[in-house]
Formats: C-alpha cells, structure tokens, sequence
C-alpha cells in the first residue's frame, strides 16, 4: 500500500517535470527539470527492484549527462528568447503528433495480456537470495559478454568523437617540437667553461649559458632556444 | 511480482514517451532542448524495460536497459559536441539554419 502510494508520488512528479523540461522558458531550468525527472525514475526503478540501475541512472545521468548539459547551455551564449519563437506554429502539431501516439499506445496497452508460457521464455531468470547487483554483474560477464564490450566500445567511439570534434588547436599554445628537440646536439646546447677558481659564476657573466640562440630554423612558434623544453 | 502493477509503469512511461516526442515538436529551434527530449524518450524505453523485467523475473531487461543508458550518455556526449562546434562556427544553434549541406 505503500509501496503504491509512493509510486504515485515519483511518477506524479516525473511526469510533471517531464512536461516542465519540454516548456520551461529557461533552458537552464530545463536542464533542472531534466535532473529531477531522472531522480525520480531512479525511485520508480527503485520501487521495481532494480536498485542497481537505479544508481548507475542517478550516477551517469544526474552525474555526467545532466551536468554535461548544463555546462552547454551555460557556456554558449544564446538568445534563448529568439529560439522559442514559433511555439504558437508548431504547438498544434506537437499535440496532435502526442495525442495520436498516446492514443496509439493506449489501444495498444487495452488488448494486450501476458501468455502464460512467456515465462518459460525467459532469457536469465532472476537468481534467489542473491542481490540485484550481483545478479547482474554473475550475467553481465558471463552471457552478455559481447553487449559489455560493445557498450564500451560505444564509449569510447563517443568519447574519441567528442574530443576530436570540440579539439582546437590555439595558435597561442606551445607546443612540444619533437623533431627540433630529438635534433638538438650537445654543441649547441652545452658550453665547457672554466671558471676561475675562487671567482663564482659571477666572473663568467652569472649563470652559465649557451654562447648564442641557434638561427631561426623554425617556422612555427616553438619556444625560443635554450630554455630546454621537455628534458 | 512488484508491489505495483505493470500496467502503471506501461502509463508512466507512455505518457513520458509522448512527452519527449511533444518536446521536440514543440521546441523545432533549440537544439539542445530537442537533446533532452530525447534523454526523456530513452528513459521511457529504459522505465519500459525494468518494469518488464521486474513481472517476469527475468534480468536480461535490466541489462538491455544498462546498455540504452550507455547509448543515451554517448548520444548526449557527441550532440552537445555537435552543438558546441556549430555554435563556434556560426554564432546560433538554431536548427533551421543547419543548410549548409542542403543542395
């Protein structure tokens, strides 16, 4: 009872945040919308027993995805006010499009009922006496072995992708010439001197160094001779 | 058997669906809220598995919604990307400018 009543809660006020991500004016709190709506499917899927997807929902989204959409909507400067022209336009569309759906969905829903060999079908039944999490990482190594590695291999195209889409190069920055510094001889690096015994390096012009910056061979703006980069 | 019955969660997560679909009806120009509309549409599927896997005891729902959940944070990863390198090279994310490919 309640158990129920609390579902009713998390998915009164998911829905309800749901429709607020959709129609807020300020896309900073839809994206707080967004994280409430995630925390309370975390309880719904909380309520269903599955606690361990439950958190990797509150981790990877509220965690990563949610923050990684407010750190967009902050950083770019955009006239929000000019992109929510045309609601009037495309409102009526939208609700038909939705209502259609949902009423597709709901005759859906009315005609269907469960067979009762469905349960012999199935893939892994839940082991007994064992935790939700360790249920599933005793299958997720062993039978789903190929959709772990694809989930990771999905990763890290995504994470190679973004890098290599958002990576620019500044012309500021300094950057480590492999060629010039594998190419450096000890000639024009190091001078032998000798110093005066008893006269410091002050008597051989303070520190030592060498004679004189190598010629420009450079093109690009590498560091300037001397200051041994990378060593 | 879960202590709320399947046909609730199949509502809930209906209702979510249509919701994400609205969205992006409803916000045609930014680009990002289109983003989280479909964030809202995977979570659906994601509410659609679990609640499955929970009346028929079977965990391999809960699986296929871990890797939805992969899928959805790497689409969000390379969209924001998208987005942020449009809005360098053009100054608005508006989604009716994106013609440049247009023949």
């Amino acid at each position: 009872m309640i158990t129920a009543i609390l579902f009713y809660i998390f998915a009164a006020i998911l829905l309800v945040s749901a429709a607020m991500v959709v129609s807020a004016r300020n896309p900073v709190h839809s994206v707080l919308f967004l994280i409430l709506a995630f925390f309370n499917a975390a309880a719904l899927f909380l309520i269903a027993g599955a606690e361990f997807l439950a958190m990797i929902l509150v981790i990877v989204y509220v965690g990563a995805v949610a923050v990684l959409f407010l750190f967009v909507v902050m950083m770019l400067d955009v006239d929000f006010a000019q992109l929510r022209g045309g609601i009037q336009r495309y409102w009526l569309v939208g609700a038909t499009v939705g209502a259609v759906l949902f009423v597709e969905l709901a005759l859906v829903l009315g005609g269907w009922t469960l067979s009762p060999s469905a349960v012999r079908l199935r893939m892994s039944p839940m082991p007994s006496g064992v935790s939700n999490a360790e249920a599933l990482g005793r299958i997720l190594y062993t039978d789903y072995i190929f959709l772990f590695q694809t989930a990771g291999l999905v990763l890290l195209v995504a994470m190679i992708g973004a890098i290599v889409l958002t990576l620019r190069d500044r012309k500021t920055s300094r950057h480590q010439n492999i060629r010039r510094q594998t190419e450096r001889t000890v000639v024009e690096t190091l001078e032998m001197v000798s110093a005066p015994v008893g006269a410091g390096t002050t008597a051989s012009g303070g520190y030592l160094r060498p004679k004189a910056p190598e010629p420009e061979v450079v093109e690009e703006h590498a560091p300037a001779g001397g200051h041994g980069h990378g060593h | 058997m879960m202590a709320v019955g399947l046909g609730h969660y199949l509502v809930v997560s209906a209702i979510l669906l249509v919701l994400g679909i609205f969205g992006i009806f409803l916000n045609r120009k930014n680009v990002i809220i289109i983003l989280m509309s479909i964030e809202l549409i995977l979570l659906a599927v994601n509410l659609n598995f679990v609640a499955f896997s929970a009346v028929h005891n079977d965990l391999a729902g809960q699986v296929m919604a871990m890797l939805v959940l992969t899928v959805a944070a790497a689409e969000a990863a390379i969209g924001l990307a998208i987005v942020v390198i449009y809005f360098r090279n053009r100054g608005s994310i508006q989604v009716e400018d994106v013609n440049l490919m247009k023949g």
